[in-house]
């Protein structure tokens, strides 16, 4: 039996919503997109990057752990939401290192597509130049953490997804770090090439080997098209 | 330990009110202890005296009000308590409009209703003494001195959620009590106050248990509370669900103040009608409230609700207060033109909190250590306040260096109202109220350190250039010479 339906609006629009569903579930499937980054449709939310906020009846939440509820009304595509989501994205841009021209997942990086769709045009806030390793200990994967956004995703698939533990923070505040749960490095823990946690990275930070630039930069999927278009297309394929 | 500065934490024992005089002799002893090469026997908290001096905490109530004075006994509240249905008891905490006590306060019959009426396989009642907010000891002294009024408090909600258990997070720098408290359980238990069939009341079992913490100011804030409770990365939580919903274990539970708890027994013990012939009409009852800084009297004061700063600062002895930080760094800063306002929720919101600056102290750097506090304790877990409080205490950094312009100001400004809209939990929405309450109440400081540019950069020519010199091992030539 289908779960039982009920609808909200999110910038005047009608959407329909179904028990258990999230705003951003319900706001996807309805073809409106909330830009967001460390929500991944296939792994349980976490709200880290907090990019997602939008005002739910009033009040600012994050639409990802926001459970969609009868009669909401939210407010997502203003102003000073957009402000405030560029100005996260640009916190992380200044928290790591992020070399754009040079680095192997410009063109595929979420958080390089969000600063373009958020009109973000460079940093104003001072960059933190950070000193990280890079830990290539693993045959098949190397782990860039200049670029890591400590969106926890990896984390969430390796418990989840994966049966491992291969991520976890460590640290707190602005020295939190992502971990791997061997002394020796991401070598010596169980990951595989082929661990959904390999493939949810949205930054270039967890990189599987032998694969960078088989897709030549200029062809990458946000060189094509900005991100959030395959949720919006949905939209625009409804439409009467 | 505001109250009783410099105080310090060696090894777990509390030294207070310390003079550069006693560290000869707290370094002997230290050597001593470490001589013995057990360190773990460091001065037992029952007679710390003994080994480390001034190892002492006195008490600082200054002034009890209604709710601590008159103290009958430890059963009356829980006795009028039993009397009635749990309903009514919820009842009539609602009808004395009892809001918490930490700060935010949220109404506590509310909040019991709403958490007796969740299904759930148990309920919980916690009491959150993790009392982190700097500059606030009223909880130490409710635990210290008061420590059955509070447990009274908790035993009333567990009859009134229908609990079985009780939790109470102890702030880690409180472990000295521990040995106390655990005393007055023992008590309790053996007067038949906590356990099974409470006051004879059939099927009323409640126990307390106390849970250490480890000294992270985030576990102050109620789901994060919740985390470190059941062992996991203090970190709070997303809400809805809400904890009287799901909170500890997943089950419906009430995180209520010490001093609610308090209050929750006094309200049973003289009704809701006393209780509220206190205070104002939005605020009823007494704050206690902790006053600390350049006043002659620091210490806990009991007052209604609707005094106002003025009449603190005249009772604490500080006549030539320049400014208080109302609530702690996560509260306001007050500026002598409004200490007309008064505490209580419909003006100046107080966990208890109340520092006191006197002439000769500098706002701006006070504000600026305010925010590096942020930084140290922000858990991390989401962007805006793990980066933003960083960016945050740069940024105040170049005002009080006086290299900030009048555009760097606008955007710490706009910067602080971003990581308070964004924020995940109560920590960053008010890690930028130190800046952006300064900004407001003192307006000619900020504009009295402004740079007289239209542009300074962020990194001087000389620090740009320290590695540098170190290296060559001489200074740059400048034009000038």
């Amino acid at each position: 039996m289908a779960a039982a339906t009920f609808r909200f609006t999110i910038d005047g629009i009608d959407v329909e919503a179904s028990e258990g569903q999230s705003v951003i579930e319900a706001c996807d499937a309805a073809g409106i997109y909330i830009p967001r980054l460390c929500h991944h449709p296939d792994l349980a939310p976490a709200g880290n990057c907090r990019v997602c906020t939008c005002k739910i009846n009033g009040r600012n939440g994050a639409a990802c752990v926001t459970p969609a509820a009868r009669g909401m009304v939210i407010e997502s595509n203003t102003p000073q939401l957009t402000d405030d989501r560029r100005a996260v994205i640009e916190m992380l841009f200044v928290e790591g290192n992020h070399p754009c021209p040079y680095c192997v997942a410009s063109g595929d990086c979420e958080l390089q597509a969000l600063g373009y769709r958020l009109g973000m045009v460079a940093p104003t806030q001072p960059y933190q130049w950070p000193g990280r390793k890079i830990d290539a200990t693993h045959p098949d994967i190397y782990l860039d953490h200049d670029r890591c956004i400590l969106c926890s995703r990896c984390i969430r698939a390796s418990r989840m997804e994966d049966g491992k533990t291969v991520f976890g923070f460590e640290g707190r505040g602005i020295k939190m770090r992502l971990n791997v749960d061997a002394e020796g490095g991401l070598g010596e823990t169980q990951m595989a090439a082929i661990d959904k946690a390999a493939g949810v990275c949205p930054v270039g930070c967890i990189v599987v080997k032998r694969g960078a630039y088989q897709v030549p930069n200029g062809s990458r999927r946000f060189d094509k098209a900005p991100i959030g278009s395959d949720i919006e297309a949905k939209r625009g394929s409804r439409k009467p | 330990m505001a109250d009783q500065e410099p105080a310090a934490l060696i090894n777990g024992t509390v030294l207070t009110a310390l003079t550069p005089a006693d560290v000869p002799q707290i370094v002997t002893s230290l050597r001593q202890s470490c001589a013995r090469d057990d360190p773990g026997a460091l001065p037992q908290p029952a007679r710390p005296e003994a080994a480390l001096p001034k190892a002492n905490i006195r008490s600082s109530l200054v002034k009890a009000g209604p709710l601590l004075s008159g103290l009958a006994g430890r059963t009356d509240g829980i006795r009028a308590a039993l009397a009635l249905s749990p309903d009514k008891v919820i009842e009539e905490i609602t009808k004395s409009k009892l809001r918490g006590r930490g700060g935010a306060g949220f109404p506590t019959g509310m909040k019991w209703r709403f958490t007796r009426k969740a299904v759930g396989s148990d309920h919980y009642v916690v009491c959150n003494a993790d009392e982190g907010e700097p500059g606030t000891f009223k909880d130490r002294v409710l635990l210290s001195e008061f420590p059955d009024l509070v447990f009274d408090g908790m035993t009333i909600a567990g009859y009134a959620l229908g609990a079985r258990h009780g939790l109470v997070y102890l702030r880690g720098e409180y472990a000295y009590l521990w040995d106390s408290l655990q005393e007055v359980l023992k008590t309790r238990r053996r007067l038949g106050l906590l356990g099974k069939n409470i006051g004879g009341q059939q099927q009323f079992d409640f126990d307390i248990r106390i849970q250490l913490g480890a000294g992270a100011y985030i576990c102050g804030e109620e789901s994060a509370l919740l985390e470190s409770l059941e062992g996991k990365r203090g970190a709070p939580r997303d809400r809805p669900p809400f904890p009287t919903e799901r909170g500890y274990l997943r089950q419906p539970t009430a995180v209520d103040n010490v001093e609610t708890f308090a209050c929750a027994a006094r309200i049973m013990e003289k009704g809701a009608a006393w209780f509220a012939g206190f205070g104002t009409a939005q605020s009823t009852g007494t704050k206690l409230v902790s006053i600390s800084g350049d006043c002659v009297h620091p210490g806990v004061y009991e007052v209604p609700f609707g005094t106002t700063i003025s009449e603190l600062l005249d009772q604490a002895g500080a006549p030539e207060a320049i400014y208080v930080q109302v609530s702690g760094p996560s509260g306001q800063s007050v500026a002598p033109k409004d200490f007309g306002r008064s505490l209580g929720y419909e003006d100046l919101s107080t966990g208890g909190s109340t520092m006191v600056f006197g002439p000769g102290r500098d706002v701006l750097e006070i504000a600026l250590q305010f925010a590096d506090f942020f930084v140290a304790e922000s858990c991390g877990w989401c962007t805006p306040c793990r980066v933003g409080t960083t960016l945050l205490k740069q940024g105040m950094e170049k005002v009080v260096a006086g290299r900030a312009t009048v555009a760097d100001v606008a955007q710490l400004e706009s910067l602080g109202n971003t990581v308070m809209r964004m924020s995940r939990c109560g920590l960053g929405q008010s890690a930028p109220n130190p800046i952006l309450t300064t900004m407001r109440s003192f307006p000619e400081l900020y504009e009295a350190r402004l740079a007289p540019v239209p542009f300074t950069s962020r990194v001087t020519l000389h620090d740009a250039l320290r590695e540098a010199v170190a290296v060559q091992g001489r200074e740059p030539v400048t034009e000038e010479s």
